[in-house]
């Protein structure tokens, strides 16, 4: 009897173990159900290749959007994700594998498109488009939208410790070189976002291609490099919540989260500019189901999805109807939707040629290094090991030899 | 003719997962971007002489940190009782059973201005003390991490050393100081180059705890390294020649020491 009960006891767990899963919702309301149906039966799949932790996935009942699609349409989603621009690009540039979706930032796009990586895109079968806000449509990167549909936009600004310096103080990127903060200022740990905070504060373009100002740039970065106490990525959450570090700049999506958990946070849009970026959804040059991956980027444009993906990744999102639904609570936060005036003083980034990128990864990784070094150091080691190796073979053929004797 | 086809399977992966990337490793390092014969990247590698010797500096400390730490340790364990000793083995190996990254993830927060090691010498009113994002820093992770590798060779050499010829050495009236140089060192020895071996490449090479615990201000070769692969300019050229560069070296290194070695051999006969 008790074993029976055993029995029932674990065959109960074991069912709502796999039925908890099941309270996420997954049916989503669409304008046009017919053009969704298309594919039906024909065992399609598409691969779609994200960032981590940028759609909704189901949890915490969310919209699980890849389960929602694939009921929808019968289409399979393989879901793979990145944790860079450059990660992602160097996957699909050795070959070997094949997305029909991917979703990279606006200079990405740019280089992608210079490089035939990317196809244009059959807007017919992307009717949702129409939702897309203008202001992040034919931006610098893909000057006439042929090939990219936004997905979320944000932008890059300072979070401070309220507790530590006011908000009066924070006005400037120069802070970020203010010597009261010794070792208590964080930095971006890619070139890009780092060079792009000095080229702003002596008053350049993000995207210059004159190599003297990227030079001044570096040099911007070397005289803050003893202020800087780490350069970091995703370190930086851990630091400015535990009230390791006053000042970082960062993105404002992540920089919500980092202030929900800890209060004392604030942030500031530095009066200089900014650089607003753009995340948009792309169809590489290598897909083979062109056709099923446009109408996962319609899917995604639909104003449920675009509600559900805004509401649990907290970037910002271009899609004019999933703005006026949105919480109002998220909608009036100034970091995620800042005004019209912030934005108009923003910069996008778009592709640098390949000499520009070299030039600013050389100089980039002498910032991060110690300079200077003798280049014969190498070659000279090199022939002192050869040769002290010669020694002791000598060394040993010598004394064997007066073994014998 | 039997026994070769029972090698033929490691030879094959030898052949798919080393022989050939190793040949892709020359043959990147060696061409630029469209493929064509170049030294440019080789000679550029001169450029960053400062980063490769902080690397094989720190690493070489932290060899010797962790040789200091692991021989006195692993005679000890060789010398208990058995449940002791397996006890005592177990527990070097624990912190390997948890990932590496989340092992020095840990270290940071010990470290830092307000981790947990500040926040005790607070109570006394002492520090705080700068220890994270220093090169101090860096080595005590790479000597955490790579420990084990240090002891587990030394101790099982010492394992096989029969306690009656250490007596025997007393006997004969050697000091202790003779008993390690004449007897117990070379006894071990095969211990000791594995286990330097062991570390000391693995350490030069670490790219994840410099950045973690050293800040990232002062790069090594491994970050280098990785920067080329993952970073903005994508230069995987250069970085097959840095690691062909960094190769090299290494086995230049290991060379030498294992003529070392041999040195040793020759003399106890």
């Amino acid at each position: 009897m008790k074993k029976l009960l055993a029995l029932i006891l674990v065959a109960l767990t074991v069912i709502s173990a796999f039925a908890v899963p099941a309270f996420a919702y997954t049916e989503v309301e669409v304008e046009d159900l017919e053009y969704y149906q298309r594919f039906k039966g024909q065992n399609i799949s598409i691969n779609v290749f994200n960032w981590g932790e940028y759609i909704s996935d189901g949890a915490d009942d969310t919209l699980d959007v890849n389960e929602a699609f694939e009921e929808l349409t019968g289409i399979k989603v393989n879901y793979s994700t990145f944790a860079s621009n450059e990660e992602m690009y160097a996957k699909l540039r050795s070959g070997g594998v094949s997305y029909d979706i991917i979703i990279p930032s606006d200079y990405m796009i740019s280089r992608m498109i210079n490089e035939g990586m990317l196809q244009k895109l059959d807007f017919d079968n992307i009717p949702n488009f129409k939702y897309i806000d203008e202001k992040y449509q034919k931006r610098e990167y893909d000057p006439q939208n042929e090939y990219s549909v936004p997905y979320t936009w944000g932008m890059v600004g300072i979070v401070y410790d309220s507790t530590k310096l006011d908000a009066e103080e924070v006005t400037s990127w120069s802070i970020l070189w203010d010597e009261r903060f010794l070792g208590d200022i964080l930095m971006f740990d890619n070139s890009r976002d780092a060079f792009a905070i000095a080229l702003k504060l002596l008053g350049y373009s993000f995207n210059t291609e004159n190599p003297e100002e990227i030079e001044e740039a570096a040099e911007k970065l070397k005289e803050q490099k003893p202020m800087v106490q780490s350069y970091v990525m995703d370190q930086i959450f851990d630091k400015m919540q535990g009230g390791e570090a006053v000042l970082a700049p960062y993105y404002a999506g992540d920089a919500l989260i980092m202030i929900e958990e800890n209060p004392d946070l604030a942030w500031a849009v530095p009066v200089e500019g900014t650089n607003l970026f753009i995340d948009a959804m792309c169809i590489p040059t290598s897909a083979k189901q062109k056709e099923a991956a446009e109408m996962y980027i319609n899917f995604m444009c639909e104003t449920e999805v675009a509600v559900a993906t805004a509401e649990y990744i907290g970037y910002s999102t271009p899609h004019t109807q999933a703005f006026l639904e949105l919480d109002e609570e998220i909608t009036s936060n100034p970091i995620a939707y800042p005004s019209d005036e912030v934005i108009q003083n923003t910069e996008v980034f778009f592709s640098l040629p390949d000499n520009i990128n070299r030039l600013m990864d050389d100089l980039w990784t002498e910032v991060r290094t110690e300079t200077g070094g003798n280049p014969w150091i190498i070659p000279i080691l090199l022939v002192a090991a050869v040769a002290a190796s010669l020694a002791i073979n000598i060394y040993r053929k010598v004394k064997k030899s007066k073994q014998v004797y | 003719m039997n026994q070769k086809i029972f090698s033929a399977p490691y030879l094959l992966w030898m052949l798919l997962f080393t022989i050939i990337p190793l040949g892709l490793v020359v043959f990147f390092a060696f061409t630029d971007s469209n493929g064509a014969f170049t030294l440019e990247n080789i000679s550029k590698v001169g450029d960053y002489a400062s980063t490769l010797f902080k690397s094989v500096w720190l690493a070489a400390v932290s060899t010797v940190i962790c040789l200091l730490i692991s021989y006195p340790f692993a005679y000890i364990i060789s010398r208990k009782k058995d449940h002791q000793k397996r006890i005592m083995v177990m527990l070097v190996m624990l912190p390997m059973w948890m990932n590496f990254l989340l092992r020095t993830y840990a270290w940071m927060t010990l470290l830092e201005k307000n981790g947990l090691i500040n926040k005790f010498f607070g109570l006394f009113g002492l520090g705080p003390f700068e220890m994270i994002n220093t090169q101090g820093a860096v080595v005590l992770g790479m000597v955490y991490n790579y420990i084990p590798f240090m002891i587990l060779p030394l101790y099982s050499v010492m394992l096989k050393i029969d306690p009656r010829v250490v007596e025997a050495a007393q006997d004969l009236g050697a000091t202790p100081s003779q008993v390690l140089m004449k007897v117990l060192l070379p006894l071990s020895w095969p211990g000791i180059s594995t286990g330097i071996t062991m570390v000391f490449v693995p350490a030069v090479s670490t790219f994840i705890i410099s950045r973690m615990l050293g800040g990232g201000a002062n790069l090594l070769i491994g970050d280098l390294i990785d920067l080329q692969f993952v970073g903005n300019s994508y230069n995987p050229n250069l970085g097959a020649a840095i690691s062909l560069v960094l190769m090299v070296i290494m086995l230049l290194c290991m060379s030498i020491f294992n003529q070392f070695e041999e040195n040793e051999e020759a003399a106890l006969l």
